[in-house]
């Protein structure tokens, strides 16, 4: 296993640097001038030049690109072309949010959509199927600024229980942390407990099926038993697939949930800097997401040898 | 009022007191008397030299100070520094006021203030004609500086008073010395308020906490003029990206005070009991568009014309703002409710005249040539517009191509000098705040200078020879006679069509009190109440 780890991560640089050239290319290629963002609208032409100058901007593509690997190397991903802050100090404030959001909201999704998965599986087509199923396509059918200003009106607004927006780390305590991220998830998680139980009962439902668990049964194990240590951890390869996926788009960006509750996340860092064309804080983000979608996948591999002991590397 | 050193010491380590044991009982800055505001966008760039952003300059205010202000009557009023002038009108002696101090401590010097003066006029569209008619700047010492010109000219006192698209912010010599080209990250001032570095986020917040060491003027605030008094610890600006939830959050007493409430949303606020909405800029802004003067068919005055006789304001203000008590028509380039507004051809720009229109269009021998509008998708303020003005100009038999794009690729495209079938552009609109569109000088759509002046590139020299000859003008009459002209030409030739004014509100806890009336939002002044 450790080998392949070894190899895995090494095969990701080569994907890194195809990604890296990619953006920087595209986004050279894509109508923006940072300058004139910079300058603001009533620019002239040859104040333009000046700061283009300043920004570095007028030497070659080949010799901006070059100077920007060589930053790379040295582990610095540049500053904003327009605040003048490292981006890699930009990006590790809006990290936070971001993380708190995508584990807040797995851990909600995991709690409660395997179990209910679990239950519509046990008796398709059934009441409590039919309630969960229900409750899925209403997941997937209500945007999620719907549930956002919704949750918003009678949570913050009608009952005073919990603030609109913003975010507070957890050094300025437990409960002003958690307070701002509870509509955000509750919002947000909809969506993935919708999807993660419907996956978690077709699987299950395919499973059943399968000759062991009839095995199972003639040789007289309780149901719950079946259930649970049979059925469940062989149908976990594509849960663990879609939670993989789900937390890669989480910590990839949530620009509505972000903008709706005001959570300073990398969703809006993104969004802003592309709108901004800062060249060096869309550079450094893709990046980061790159990464983060090499090491999730790399986790979800590993996580199937341990459901499926059939699985090797 | 002025604060007296010793109290104002004294206040300074009770502060300091009272931070230390809030980090010691847990409670965050937030919880001292901090206004807490959401501005029309988020602070990136810090610069107000370098940029003409609104929030930018708006952040300039806080931190910087003016050697001039201008007051609610347009009169220029002593800042920190006094003026005397010689009887020949050429020879301007400035005197900083006592007690100016940076916020790192060290005093305001004359030398200081030229360096300042220099950065700002090497881009300032009034700092740079102004240059052309200065024959020397001399420091005489520590608090006073000389100021030579070759000729008359009121360009020096309404430039160094400008309140708008870059005032004449006063900043250290080592930080004025850098070129306007490249954003500073020295955050010195001299303003009645310091920036905190440590906690700026770009695009999502910024903290200022009260210069305790500011001395302000005796007489009472004016707009920029006036003393500027801070009553509260500190403000911080939070950038919210979904109006609705700035909304929200100001019922839900999180913040206290919104820069500007959308239209749209005016009505979940006029009616809350502790929520005032209040129009705090007197003049507001106006809207108009732009025709690139350098490609057919825009390089032909009838057409310009035509297409301005097309376009009726009401349409145009009904889609972008809707309630008529926040809009007017106005066919005054220098703007309605401004000293130098005239509205010569308001019979035809105002209302419109489709018959006009298809009459001009058909005497210019327009052969059909695609107009390319440049229509942004994600700004409310300027979205609207090129909608409707396509709409007209069809109607009056122009083959129009819209071009959608974010604002962003806007801005940049409408420095594009290629053809419009080479990617370039032919009708783009926007919006200034009146308060500096005033002059010809501030109006920046009325540099007529070709391809070295603003986005269009309308070649008009005898537009370039009024605004000399306004530069030059002894009085304001004969500076209003010349604005007059100005205004004739500029709609004769298709300078600009205007599509209207309108005033944006704000809106803001009833707890809080003391926000000036003024066309930018200042922050002196303002005190919460006790109850």
């Amino acid at each position: 296993m450790f080998p392949y780890v070894i190899k895995r991560v090494l095969s990701s640089v080569p994907v890194m640097i195809v990604v890296a050239i990619v953006v920087f290319a595209i986004l050279r290629l894509t109508p923006g001038d940072p300058a004139a963002v910079l300058a603001g609208n009533d620019a002239t032409g040859e104040q333009l030049d000046r700061i283009r100058e300043s920004m570095g901007l007028d030497q070659p593509l080949l010799v901006q690109l070059v100077t920007w690997f060589r930053q790379l190397l040295s582990g610095d991903l540049g500053e904003s072309l327009l605040s003048g802050i490292p981006v890699t100090r930009m990006i590790g404030e809006r990290l936070a949010p971001t993380l708190s959001l995508a584990v807040g909201t797995m851990g909600v999704t995991i709690l409660l959509a395997i179990p209910m998965g679990i239950v519509a599986a046990r008796k398709p087509g059934g009441v409590l199927d039919r309630a969960v199923m229900s409750f899925s396509v209403l997941g997937f059918s209500i945007p999620i600024f719907v549930t956002g200003y919704v949750l918003i009106y009678l949570l913050a607004l009608r009952f005073g229980w919990l603030p609109v927006q913003g975010y507070r780390p957890m050094s300025d305590g437990l409960w002003a942390y958690a307070e701002r991220l509870i509509m955000p998830i509750m919002a947000l998680s909809g969506v993935y407990i919708a999807l993660v139980a419907r996956i978690t009962r077709s699987s299950i439902i395919e499973v059943m099926g399968e000759d062991f668990i009839r095995t199972a049964r003639s040789k007289g194990a309780p149901e719950r038993r079946i259930l649970m240590r049979h059925a469940l951890r062989n149908a976990a390869v594509p849960i663990v697939t879609v939670l993989g996926i789900g937390v890669a788009s989480l910590i990839t960006g949530v620009v509505v949930t972000e903008s709706v509750f005001n959570l300073p996340g990398l969703g809006r860092l993104v969004v802003e800097a592309v709108l901004a064309r800062d060249y060096p804080v869309i550079q450094g983000l893709i990046l980061l997401f790159s990464f983060t979608y090499i090491l999730i996948n790399l986790v979800v591999d590993i996580l199937y040898t341990v459901f499926d002991p059939r699985i090797r590397y | 009022m002025k604060i007296p050193m010793k109290t104002s010491k004294f206040r300074g380590l009770a502060l300091a007191t009272a931070a230390a044991g809030l980090v010691l009982t847990g409670m965050s800055p937030a919880d001292a008397e901090t206004l807490r505001v959401v501005m029309q966008s988020g602070l990136r760039n810090t610069d107000p030299t370098v940029t003409t952003a609104f929030i930018t300059r708006d952040h300039g205010y806080m931190i910087y100070d003016t050697l001039l202000g201008l007051d609610s009557d347009f009169n220029v009023q002593p800042q920190m520094a006094d003026w005397e002038v010689s009887d020949d009108g050429k020879t301007y002696v400035f005197t900083l006021r006592d007690g100016l101090e940076w916020h790192d401590g060290a005093p305001v010097t004359a030398e200081d203030c030229v360096a300042s003066i220099n950065r700002w006029a090497s881009v300032d569209g009034t700092g740079m004609p102004l240059m052309t008619m200065v024959e020397s700047i001399e420091v005489i010492d520590d608090t006073s500086f000389r100021v030579v010109l070759t000729t008359p000219t009121s360009l020096l006192l309404a430039g160094l008073s400008k309140m708008s698209s870059r005032p004449a912010f006063m900043m250290p010599k080592r930080v004025a010395d850098l070129p306007a080209s490249e954003p500073l990250t020295d955050y010195v001032g001299s303003g009645p308020f310091k920036f905190v570095a440590d906690e700026f986020q770009p695009g999502l917040k910024v903290a200022y906490v009260k210069n305790e060491d500011y001395v302000p003027r005796d007489e009472p605030a004016s707009w920029t003029a006036g003393g500027k008094v801070v009553n509260v610890d500190r403000v911080e600006w939070l950038a919210m990206p979904d109006s609705m939830t700035a909304v929200n959050a100001l019922q839900n007493d999180e913040v206290d005070f919104i820069q500007q409430v959308p239209f749209d949303l005016l009505p979940l606020v006029e009616n809350a009991d502790d929520i005032e909405v209040e129009i705090l800029d007197p003049l507001g802004a106006w809207t108009y568009f732009r025709m690139n003067h350098l490609y057919p068919p825009f390089d032909n005055k009838l057409v310009r014309q035509a297409a301005i006789a097309a376009t009726d304001q009401n349409d145009v203000l009904q889609a972008l703002v809707g309630n008529p008590d926040y809009y007017q028509t106005c066919a005054a380039v220098m703007g309605c409710g401004n000293v130098n507004g005239d509205e010569y051809g308001k019979e035809w720009v105002v209302n419109g005249d489709l018959e006009k229109a298809k009459a001009l269009l058909a005497e210019s021998g327009y052969d059909g040539t695609p107009v390319v509008i440049m229509a942004p998708t994600d700004l409310a303020m300027a979205a609207p517009q090129p909608i409707v003005i396509g709409d007209a100009l069809r109607k009056a038999g122009f083959n129009v191509e819209m071009r959608m794009m974010d604002w962003q690729t806007l801005a940049t495209q409408q420095g594009n000098q290629a053809a419009p079938s080479e990617g370039g552009w032919n009708i783009f609109s926007t919006y200034s705040i009146l308060a500096t569109s005033g002059d010809p000088f501030g109006n920046t759509p009325l540099s007529t200078d070709g391809r070295k002046s603003w986005a269009g590139w309308p070649d008009v020299p005898e537009i370039s020879a009024l605004r000399l000859d306004y530069a030059k003008a002894a009085t304001a009459e004969e500076q209003k006679e010349i604005a007059k002209k100005i205004q004739k030409l500029a709609i004769d030739e298709g300078v600009v069509g205007p599509l209207g004014q309108f005033k944006i509100p704000a809106a803001y806890n009833t707890q809080w009190s003391g926000f000036l009336e003024a066309p930018i939002t200042l922050f002196w002044n303002v005190s919460k109440s006790e109850g």
